[in-house]
């Protein structure tokens, strides 16, 4: 293909069925001797399908019931929150940033966060670091919920949904006492977290985790009691550790083929050293581990935060760096300085030394990193989210690949896609 | 402290030869497009005479209470189209959750396909890529159908006002807009019960009943 | 991390085996390397950097550098997951010439470093890079753009480009704005 060429301008049909017809059926045939009598079909599981992953589409090239070839059509989200986020001031770009992958907002702005506090070269007070640790496990365990909520539906278990959705509530509740908002709060700011947590959240917090480790055994008793259930995910669609790490693909479904990797523990980031937590790990790598997995690290984060909350130390909840964080609203009526800080940041925004960073975290999917480039200025030049749900689309063809089509299903909702993230 | 609302007209110093009732703002709903009704909204019927004026009157001004108990019932029976978009969809959840119960209403029946829905909750921010898909969806659904717009980005463009994005008003009709990023629960069901009183024909004027603020609409292109 | 020291002895590795001209500048920078590469070798420097223990590649995203020729820049996270060690290869390509070899695929027994393995996991992320920023890789099994539409023209995440959006719709300019319905 010569530079000047643009692959993009011919018939888009044409296009679509030259990419996966062709190519395949040519497999096929190579495969079965020269056998030309099965007949490939291309059916498309559009954007919208109620199989509620967002709207992901795969182009599915089926022998019979059989997978041969899956395509994944991304981009119906596309938000262009990249481009958006060159536009805005640093703090300003968090809410952004936050909208990305809309089930794990904090983790996002975490990522952003701990890749500008790099950059600026910022110290994090240890409280703040506790209570990001404690929020961050929260909405890990919100996510999984939904993940567990919107799987069971797929496989037609649609109480669970409700049941799910009855804990995450909860949650909801929980970041609304702290932040003022359910979803996308803002919460993380550059160099701590914006306000500390008021009284009586300790106690709610607690409530809670006496509570869910509860309810998660029901959901476990329920499922893996269920023949349907565990006959659509035992034994389906596995795949190796090796295939995972060529494919670049992290988190709990690396973890549920047996590679123990899990970034709280290796490269630990906010002072998660400071606790002790096992990480679940499964040994066949099919569905049912990659299930088992995300419902283990349920309780792995329960205890994860009960320690949080029992050495939650004394001291401020963001730095006390003025030109990087706004001083106390009490100190503007009597300080100038504080005032002149105030206003700076207000308008402009902080500067930050020019550089390129790259920060990852362990978010409910695997490595959510985060590039961000400064080129001295108060906006970012250019900030790239390192997406795992994006990443790990690519192993959805390699997993469901000689399968059926309800086995297809069943590996699209243990992948958990994001579309949000995907598509950024 | 006590406020005072004039209607507009000469007392607002506009000059006498403006019309109070020409000034209202038309909020145009997928009803009256569907319709045909044009953007200036010239809803008087004083060009029409006999015959034509009583057609117009029956087709608009539901007089006999067979209109009424379809209006009520088709109120009271969307089936919504399962339909979530982005973040806003985990919002909509949770309408339909067990706490904020959207069943409880009975529009719990969230149908997968068009065909059989009535009621398309855009939840999330529609880009470029899917504008095209939707607005197929939208014609595929049937007669009568309604159109909630919810969240911020799909209303305008909400937070990210770029390049990728399309708010639901340019290629679509949309009878409700529900603000908010995302709305809570709440928010969509008061969304949701205002389409309601909408369909029975009784459009629920918010602010403007509970302030006595009628006829203070703004003057659209002077 | 490889610390400064490690860094250098990376470079200096890669200057002997693939050439002077392949690596060149070495940043270290927060507690992590960065290694600038020359365009045409990052297929074998990655390969060996491969052999060195760096077997996962964590992430490929472009970087538009206006106004700083070469404009464009593909960076390439990597992570030796026994050690725990990241670094970061960079190259940047000018806009008028955007073409870089692609990882992703095996390449074949006849190619000038013999079969190497490809990165699979660059797959979508370098069609992303395309789309994005217009460089065109080169041996890409299937090069077509990922997140815009098919049909859509320009790159949009060049620093040129404009942002775009809406004026947001006022009553005032309710009509102007959203344009006949």
């Amino acid at each position: 293909m010569s530079p000047t060429e643009q692959p993009t301008l011919s018939d888009y049909r044409q296009r679509e069925q030259s990419i996966t017809l062709a190519p395949v059926t040519q497999q096929i045939v190579e495969r079965n001797a020269g056998d030309t009598s099965e007949e490939l079909l291309t059916l498309n599981f559009g954007p919208h399908h109620p199989a509620t992953h967002g709207v992901l589409r795969l182009l599915v090239t089926l022998q019979g019931e059989i997978v041969r070839d899956i395509k994944p059509i991304i981009g119906y989200v596309h938000t262009g929150i990249e481009k958006t986020a060159e536009d805005k001031a640093y703090w300003k770009v968090i809410p952004v940033v936050e909208r990305m992958d809309y089930l794990s907002y904090y983790f996002n702005a975490m990522a952003f966060c701990g890749a500008v506090e790099k950059l600026v070269e910022v110290d994090v007070p240890k409280r703040a670091q506790y209570l990001r640790v404690i929020h961050l496990e929260l909405n890990r365990i919100a996510s999984h919920l939904i993940w567990l909520g919107t799987s069971a539906l797929d496989l037609g278990a649609v109480s669970i949904f409700l049941y799910c959705l009855r804990e995450r509530e909860l949650i909801l509740d929980l970041f609304e006492m702290s932040s003022g908002a359910r979803m996308h709060t803002r919460y993380f700011q550059v160099g701590g977290v914006i306000e500390d947590i008021p009284a009586g959240f300790e106690g709610k917090v607690r409530e809670f985790l006496k509570i869910m480790p509860k309810r998660a055994d029901e959901y476990g008793a329920i499922l893996n009691a269920n023949e349907i259930v565990l006959q659509r995910l035992r034994g389906t669609c596995p795949l190796d550790a090796d295939t995972l790490l060529s494919l670049g693909v992290s988190g709990p479904l690396l973890r549920a083929a047996g590679n123990p990797w899990d970034l709280r523990k290796a490269d630990p980031y906010s002072s998660y050293d400071d606790f002790q937590f096992k990480i679940p790990v499964g040994t066949v790598g099919d569905n049912y581990d990659r299930f088992a997995v995300r419902l283990a690290e349920i309780y792995e984060s329960v205890h994860i935060i009960e320690q949080a909350l029992d050495g939650l130390p004394e001291g401020p909840h963001i730095t006390t760096d003025r030109k990087v964080a706004l001083p106390p609203r009490h100190e503007l009526a009597t300080s100038m300085e504080a005032l002149i800080h105030h206003f700076k940041l207000v308008t402009e925004g902080f500067r930050v030394p020019p550089g390129e960073v790259y920060h990852p975290i362990e978010s409910p999917r695997g490595e959510l990193g985060c590039f961000v480039r400064s080129d001295g200025s108060s906006k970012p030049a250019r900030v790239h989210m390192r997406d795992p749900s994006f990443v790990n689309l690519q192993a959805l063809s390699h997993m469901a690949e000689g399968s059926y089509i309800a086995d297809m299903i069943a590996t699209t909702a243990m992948l958990d896609p994001i579309l949000g993230g995907i598509d950024r | 402290m006590e406020v005072k609302r004039e209607p507009l007209g000469p007392a607002a110093g506009l000059g006498a030869h403006v019309d109070p009732g020409a000034l209202r703002v038309r909020s145009l709903n997928a009803h009256q497009l569907l319709r045909g009704a044009d953007m200036q909204g010239a809803n008087q019927p004083a060009h029409l005479k006999g015959t034509e004026l009583e057609r117009y009157v029956e087709e608009r001004i539901l007089t006999t209470t067979l209109d009424k108990t379809v209006a009520w019932a088709r109120s009271n029976s969307f089936f919504p189209l399962a339909f979530g978009l982005a973040c806003c969809a985990m919002e909509q959840f949770h309408a339909a959750g067990s706490r904020m119960d959207i069943a409880r209403f009975g529009f719990e029946a969230f149908r997968a396909s068009p065909r059989q829905a009535d009621l398309i909750i855009l939840a999330g921010r529609v880009s470029i890529k899917m504008a095209p898909i939707i607005r197929r969806l939208y014609d595929q659904m049937l007669e009568p159908k309604w159109a909630i717009s919810m969240g911020a980005c799909c209303s305008s463009m909400g937070v990210f006002n770029n390049y990728a994005l399309v708010p639901a008003d340019k290629f679509m009709p949309i009878d409700v807009h529900v603000p908010g990023c995302p709305p809570r629960p709440e928010a969509l069901m008061h969304g949701v019960l205002k389409l309601r009183k909408m369909v029975q024909d009784d459009p629920d004027m918010g602010w403007r009943e509970r302030y006595d603020a009628h006829g203070t609409e703004e003057i659209l292109g002077a | 991390m490889p610390d400064a020291t490690g860094l250098e002895l990376i470079a200096h590795e890669l200057r002997e085996s693939e050439g002077d001209e392949a690596v060149r500048e070495t940043v270290f920078f927060r507690g992590r390397g960065t290694i600038e590469v020359a365009p045409e070798r990052i297929r074998a420097v990655l390969a060996h950097l491969r052999e060195r223990g760096f077997a996962f590649l964590a992430s490929v995203h472009g970087v538009d550098y206006y106004p700083h020729e070469p404009r464009l820049g593909v960076h390439y996270e990597l992570l030796d997951m026994a050690r725990v060690d990241r670094i970061t290869v960079k190259l940047r390509v000018p806009t008028d010439a955007p073409e870089v070899a692609s990882v992703t695929a095996d390449s074949s027994a006849d190619a000038p470093g013999g079969p190497q393995r490809g990165w699979p996991t660059a797959d979508h992320q370098e069609r992303e890079i395309y789309d994005m920023f217009g460089v065109v890789f080169q041996g890409h099994p299937d090069l077509r753009r990922i997140l815009m539409p098919e049909d859509y023209e320009g790159h949009p995440q060049r620093r040129d480009f404009p942002v775009g959006g809406e004026p947001v719709a006022f009553t005032y300019n309710e009509r102007d704005a959203l344009g006949p319905m």
